[in-house]
């Protein structure tokens, strides 16, 4: 594929606001992950919660579609001077010619479900309140940020579980070689929600400690909430030095089963072969992993399994949902973007929490911070229904 | 962008098969509205199939339908999934689940509430470890996902089966948001002409707002109307009367999309 500049990127999750946190906690090796106190949520767990989202309030114009999805949504278009940005984006291609294509896998289901709580005791009815179109579908995420922006190119939701925003990179390449756009918003947004919380619970794959990706005694997911914004321009087209290129997209699917990854994580490998083929690159190429990592016994055992037959020993690798927690439908851009920090700081994150790496496991897990020179980045993102995608970042020039 | 049409698939109120329905979207038979005739496929193994929803026996239906005209192999294919809402039964369960005291909610619903528990079991249905993505744009859902597909078949160069569907809420959500009836529809797009090409899309986005094209029955235009996967009936119509004709859809942000339909011999 023709690579894409990332000429601005935003993200914001329970680490902070801003890559300035985002990047002091990595380094610093601070977690965001707390015991859980979400809502009415009674459960033995740790998440990653974004702080103040009940005060934020959402732009005038857009009250109808206020909710914690949108209201996270606002927080990262604010951050890191996105909307800026995309403003002076606007003023070059035209607003119907930058693409939004957003990934998520609850959109403001929390809303939806907060709403079954007051269903009218004679009718059943849902409270009159409940705004379907703006807060529950699963596209009022990009319809929000359409708007949010000023945009009118082409848009939609990207929503497979825990790849979606992984995925919008691949969709935003097309539609850019298509003519279609000339540069997109990409990114996605998942918050804390009771489907996602009990869910992973009912499936057993809810830690009770924070995270411990790799580990010989992880016992699963820690359960966050973020979000992440890209903007895409061709990189032949963009003369500034942008703060990295997406040079390879690889997408595949394990048609193995719904929930739990192919054992010898076949469908994994085939995303990392395309994203390298995508790129024109081969293993070899690869400074530092940032792995889907979630720290469930069948993900981080499948996905060591197909690193190792790619990639050998060698090649450090680490998952950093110690720090934010599982963001599910906002992991593949929140790694994606923590790929360009770690391209901009020279800095592999080790994966935190963890104490003994798997003995089974046989890839170069690292876990302590490693200051090395970092030019190119391959970042996994897997989801439900067996759904893999892996990015190739780099830096620009 | 032109692209070939293969195959098609269709299941809808009054609408049972393509070729069933050929006579009737042509307006040569009349169209009498029944319920959509939803059956359990047999590709998926026994385990799988007791475990899914409408949704998923809709889009393997109409997918399965589109790949047999077609004659392709569909482990071979990428596939593009497009639904306004997803598996709507299984979202009510789980609301209502949260919203009693009892919370804990199946682990198989909660992995059906994914939006692409569609793809993910059609996946599985046909082995196809090809590029896959779930789409959800609102009323425009069908729109967006044949401007994705259409986009990955000239770009990649590839094959590509869209497969757009929607399922109707049960009471309270379908007070919130109105879906007609169980609807599917799948097409196969090719980059180039082969022996099964019958009709050729020429799809572009235009920056304005255009008002969509309609169905002259009144039975069907309600069908399109109130379904957003049923939005893509007045190109199956022109796909079935073999008519050189240009279709609008409607789209976001203001837009529409022109899709210019011929038949191809």
């Amino acid at each position: 594929m023709k690579p894409l500049a990332i000429s601005h990127f935003s993200i914001v999750n329970s680490l902070g606001a801003g890559s300035e946190p985002v990047t002091g906690a990595l380094r610093g090796r601070r977690s965001g992950l707390t015991a859980c106190d979400f809502e009415t949520v009674v459960l033995d767990t740790y998440i990653g919660q974004v702080s103040g989202l009940d005060q934020v309030r959402i732009r005038s114009d857009l009250g109808a579609y206020d909710c914690r999805s949108n209201r996270l949504a606002q927080l990262g278009l604010e951050a890191d001077g996105y909307t800026g940005a995309v403003a002076a984006a606007r003023t070059k291609y035209g607003s119907e010619r930058i693409g939004v294509f957003m990934g998520t896998s609850t959109s403001g289901i929390l809303q939806t479900e907060l709403a079954f709580r007051r269903r009218d005791s004679q009718t059943g009815a849902l409270p009159a309140d409940l705004r379907y179109a703006e807060t529950q579908n699963s596209f009022s995420l990009a319809d929000f940020v359409q708007r949010y922006l000023g945009l009118r190119g082409p848009a939609f939701v990207v929503s497979s579980a825990c790849s979606s925003s992984a995925k919008v990179f691949g969709n935003a390449a097309r539609m850019m070689a298509a003519g279609v756009c000339d540069a997109a918003v990409v990114g996605g947004v998942d918050t804390l929600c009771l489907t996602t919380l009990y869910g992973f619970n009912s499936l057993g794959l809810v830690s009770r400690a924070p995270c411990r990706p790799s580990d010989v005694d992880r016992d699963g997911i820690s359960i966050g909430e973020g979000a992440g914004f890209a903007l895409l321009e061709k990189a032949s087209e963009k003369p500034d030095q942008p703060a990295a290129v997406v040079l390879g997209v690889g997408e595949s699917c394990d048609a193995y089963h719904m929930s739990t990854p192919h054992p010898e994580g076949m469908g994994a490998k085939l995303a990392m072969q395309r994203a390298l083929a995508a790129a024109g690159l081969t293993a070899g190429d690869i400074d530092y992993i940032n792995l889907h990592g979630t720290a469930t016994k069948s993900n981080d055992a499948s996905e060591d399994k197909a690193v190792f037959e790619l990639f050998g020993d060698e090649t450090p690798c680490s998952s950093t949902k110690g720090w934010t927690g599982h963001l599910l439908g906002a992991a593949g851009i929140t790694e994606a973007i923590i790929s360009i920090l770690a391209l901009q700081n020279d800095l592999m994150p080790g994966s935190m929490h963890t104490q003994d790496v798997d003995p089974a496991l046989k890839c170069n897990h690292l876990l302590a911070n490693r200051d090395a020179r970092v030019n190119r980045v391959l970042s996994n993102s897997f989801g439900f229904g067996g759904s893999n995608c892996s990015l190739i970042l780099a830096t620009a020039g | 962008m032109r692209i070939f049409v293969e195959g098609v698939g269709l299941l809808g109120p009054g609408l049972n098969g393509w070729q069933a329905s050929r006579p009737v979207l042509s307006g040569g038979e009349p169209y009498v509205a029944t319920p959509t005739v939803v059956t359990a496929s047999d590709r998926l193994p026994p385990a799988e199939r007791r475990r899914t929803g409408i949704p998923v026996k809709l889009a393997l239906a109409v997918g399965y339908e589109a790949f047999t005209n077609a004659g392709r192999d569909a482990a071979a294919t990428a596939t593009v999934f497009t639904s306004s809402s997803g598996d709507g039964e299984t979202l009510h369960h789980i609301c209502e689940t949260l919203a009693s005291a009892e919370r804990e909610i199946s682990p198989t619903r909660f992995h059906n509430s994914v939006h692409n528990a569609a793809a993910g079991y059609w996946s599985i249905a046909a082995r196809s470890q090809e590029p896959s993505t779930s789409l959800c744009c609102y009323d425009a859902s069908f729109a967006a996902g044949l401007l994705e597909a259409v986009a990955q078949v000239v770009v990649d160069g590839i094959p590509v089966a869209l497969i757009a569907y929607d399922q109707p809420y049960p009471e309270p959500l379908h007070a919130v948001r109105a879906i007609g009836a169980n609807f599917g529809m799948a097409l196969l797009l090719a980059p180039q002409p082969t022996g099964r090409t019958f009709a050729s899309l020429d799809v572009t986005l235009v920056p304005d707002e255009a008002r969509p094209t309609c169905m002259s029955d009144a039975g069907l235009e309600r069908v399109r109307a109130s379904i957003p996967a049923a939005r893509s009936l007045p190109m199956l119509s022109a796909l079935g009367r073999s008519a050189t004709e240009v279709v609008v859809l409607e789209y976001v942000g203001g837009n529409h999309l022109r899709v210019a339909v011929a038949p191809y011999r």
